[in-house]
């Protein structure tokens, strides 16, 4: 290639890093929060899939994709509450109750799209979604402006979302008792707080910000649902998490190093002239992530109590 | 006597549980706008009406037993595999190679070494996840998650490059050796003797797990990897142990879906049986032969709502909901005992 070429590939590639990021960001953002508390949600597939759902079922009936996310967030809320009643309040093993969800999310979104909107096909294609800003300006950079100052709303919208969950986490009363709850429980017990009610809150965060991450894929990415649409993105969110040491920045850049391998993969296939198997492409974030552990070695330990119910005697 | 405590807590609770689950199912066709009762009703025939239906069914139930039986090992020992699916690919692959390569040799020698390149191969892929959980203490939720999109994507590779068959040059293999198949069991049904492999694998994981003295040492790791260490019992060597029995069991379920019913490769050739494997497992309280009951009704579930699809129109994906539904409502009634062990202790 020509490194005029080049450059501009890598613009594109770069520009679509941001973009394919941003659901990983939600959702793994959340799952910090979740994890973080001590519940690990293995059902984030699910939940993402029904905030995508909704977001589409909504913004296709009333136009604006403003009260699609608003629905994702409640239908993620829902789950959320439903999540920790089994697991927090009833004690059920958090990954039975993350497996069902799983299933009930694929199966419910897919069987009310066939059943509600096989018929509409056509014109629920031409809903208006998030469609991108372009800052004055900014925007006609060379290199720079389409990369950073030609994206949607949600896109922008991420790293503020982490610089607040950041925030929350470790400057505030909350986040320390959300830290302490996955570390120790029983002393936060001790100290008079409410486990229980700590948990509820984080789980409630995780599944609503799951949920806005599907929704991102509906109503920002494209205007339109697919069965799965969220093919395993919820499963990445999980490796995100955990090669991002449990941390809301890390789950940023971590979520934006999967995003420029999936464009990477995504642009390469598009160009004429490469002979690598596409497979190969889409191998590597799952390789990347298999390496990374290997790499990281025990130095990344996961919230203590991370998966285990409290009982307080 | 613990055998028949174990059938008795496998049917009266996940009986309460699948009646909740059909009725949300129930709920969810009225509003959008089926008959529940002509649903069901297509459905049951479906699953249970003929005896063709009834070895559809059994068909469906097998790979769901092999690999049920397998990851209740697997979690008995508090090892969270959730590459089952990836496992199953790994042995179907392996499964496929051996079939088409070694086209010279018997029957009665071919179809076993089919079987065990399959486990063989599951095994490995599986103990890839244990050995990054213990030597690098690796999150085996997550590394099992990657390696089964890896074996996914490894198939679709060599399904479309490598494998790909000579004529036709569709995205499969060619067909394995006939001397491969898996004799069938009930003419004219599909039925064949993968079945009666899955009970025997159940019946053989029910006796590790809880009528010897290995199986006492995983029970033990998984119940308290501490104390199991006090009591000299490797954790480590358990743990590998566990992740390699689930993966091969895994893999042989690839084998048996090659020699058996498709023979041959192509990419989708599980319809997420790894997943529903899971489910199996936890719905029967990961004992190994209340295993086959959850299999056979995870098993009706799905080949009745394809005919339910088929003769009723009703998208056989309502099945996902309601294997969810089972498994939230059997959670709540409180059927699993069993918890993730601190991970802490496991350092």
């Amino acid at each position: 290639m020509e490194p005029l070429a080049i450059i501009t590939f890598l613009a594109a590639v770069l520009a679509a890093t941001w973009r394919l990021a941003t659901p990983f960001i939600f959702t793994s953002l959340g799952e910090v929060f979740s994890e973080r508390a001590g519940v690990l949600n293995i059902g984030l597939e699910g939940v993402m899939l029904i905030g995508a759902f909704t977001a589409f079922a909504v913004t296709f009936f009333t136009g604006n994709p403003v009260w699609g996310l608003v629905a994702a967030m409640t239908g993620g809320l829902t789950c959320g509450l439903l999540f920790a009643l089994l697991t927090v309040s009833l004690k059920a093993n958090q990954i039975v109750v993350g497996a069902a969800f799983n299933l009930v999310g694929l199966g419910l979104t897919s069987f009310l799209y066939r059943s509600v909107f096989s018929g509409r096909m056509e014109t629920a294609r031409e809903y208006h979604s998030f469609s991108p800003i372009e800052i004055p300006l900014l925007s006609r950079l060379p290199f720079f402006g389409e990369i950073l100052f030609r994206q949607n709303i949600m896109v922008y919208a991420t790293p503020f979302v982490v610089l607040a969950g950041a925030f929350l986490l470790y400057r505030t009363a909350f986040g320390l008792s959300v830290r302490s709850t996955g570390e120790h429980p029983r002393t936060v017990d001790s100290a008079g707080l409410r486990v229980g009610v700590i948990r509820y809150a984080s789980v409630l965060i995780g599944c609503a910000l799951a949920a806005v991450g599907g929704a991102y894929l509906t109503v920002a990415h494209t205007n339109q649902f697919n069965e799965g649409i969220t093919s395993g993105r919820g499963f990445i969110a999980l490796a995100v998490v955990v090669i991002g040491r449990w941390s809301p920045w890390g789950a940023f850049f971590v979520s934006l190093l999967f995003g420029f391998f999936y464009a990477l993969q995504l642009r390469l296939q598009a160009v004429s002239g490469i002979t690598i198997p596409y497979q190969f492409l889409q191998a590597l974030p799952y390789l990347l992530t298999l390496v990374v552990f290997v790499t990281l070695r025990k130095r990344a330990a996961p919230p203590s109590a991370l998966g285990v119910p409290y009982k307080s005697s | 006597m613990q055998l028949l405590r174990s059938i008795g807590q496998i049917i009266v609770r996940p009986t309460a549980a699948v009646a909740v689950a059909l009725l949300v199912g129930g709920i969810l066709l009225i509003f959008a706008g089926y008959s529940p009762l002509t649903a069901y009703g297509v459905m049951w025939k479906g699953a249970f009406g003929s005896m063709n239906n009834i070895a559809e069914t059994l068909l469906k139930s097998t790979p769901l037993i092999l690999i049920g039986s397998g990851l209740a090992v697997a979690f008995r020992s508090g090892i969270w595999n959730i590459g089952a699916e990836g496992q199953l690919y790994a042995g179907a692959v392996a499964a496929t190679l051996a079939g088409i390569i070694f086209t010279g040799l018997p029957a009665f020698i071919l179809v076993p070494v089919v079987l065990v390149a399959g486990a063989l191969s599951g095994a490995l892929w599986g103990g890839l996840a244990g050995f990054l959980k213990v030597r690098f203490g690796a999150s085996e939720i997550v590394t099992t998650i990657m390696l089964n999109f890896l074996a996914i994507i490894a198939t679709s590779f060599l399904v479309t490059g490598p494998m790909i068959e000579e004529v036709g040059k569709f995205p499969q293999t060619a067909q394995i050796a006939e001397a491969a198949h898996l004799p069938r069991i009930l003419v004219p049904t599909r039925l064949h003797v993968g079945f009666l492999l899955s009970l025997g694998v159940a019946a053989v994981t029910y006796l590790l797990l809880f009528k010897s003295s290995r199986g006492y040492a995983l029970r033990t790791v998984g119940i308290s990897p501490d104390a199991a260490r006090y009591a000299g019992i490797n954790v480590g060597r358990g743990l590998l142990a566990a992740m390699a029995i689930s993966g091969g069991a895994a893999g042989l379920a690839g084998a048996v879906e090659v020699s058996g019913l498709t023979f041959r490769l192509y990419q989708g050739i599980s319809p997420g049986y790894g997943f529903d494997g899971i489910a199996v497992a936890l719905l029967a309280n990961n004992n190994p032969i209340g295993v086959i009951f959850t299999g056979i009704l995870f098993g009706a579930l799905r080949s009745g709502s394809e005919v339910m699809q088929m003769n009723a129109q009703v998208p056989s994906v309502l099945v996902s909901v309601i294997q969810g539904v089972v498994l939230l409502s059997a959670a709540a009634f409180g059927v699993f005992k069993i918890t993730i062990t601190n991970k802490q202790n496991e350092e």
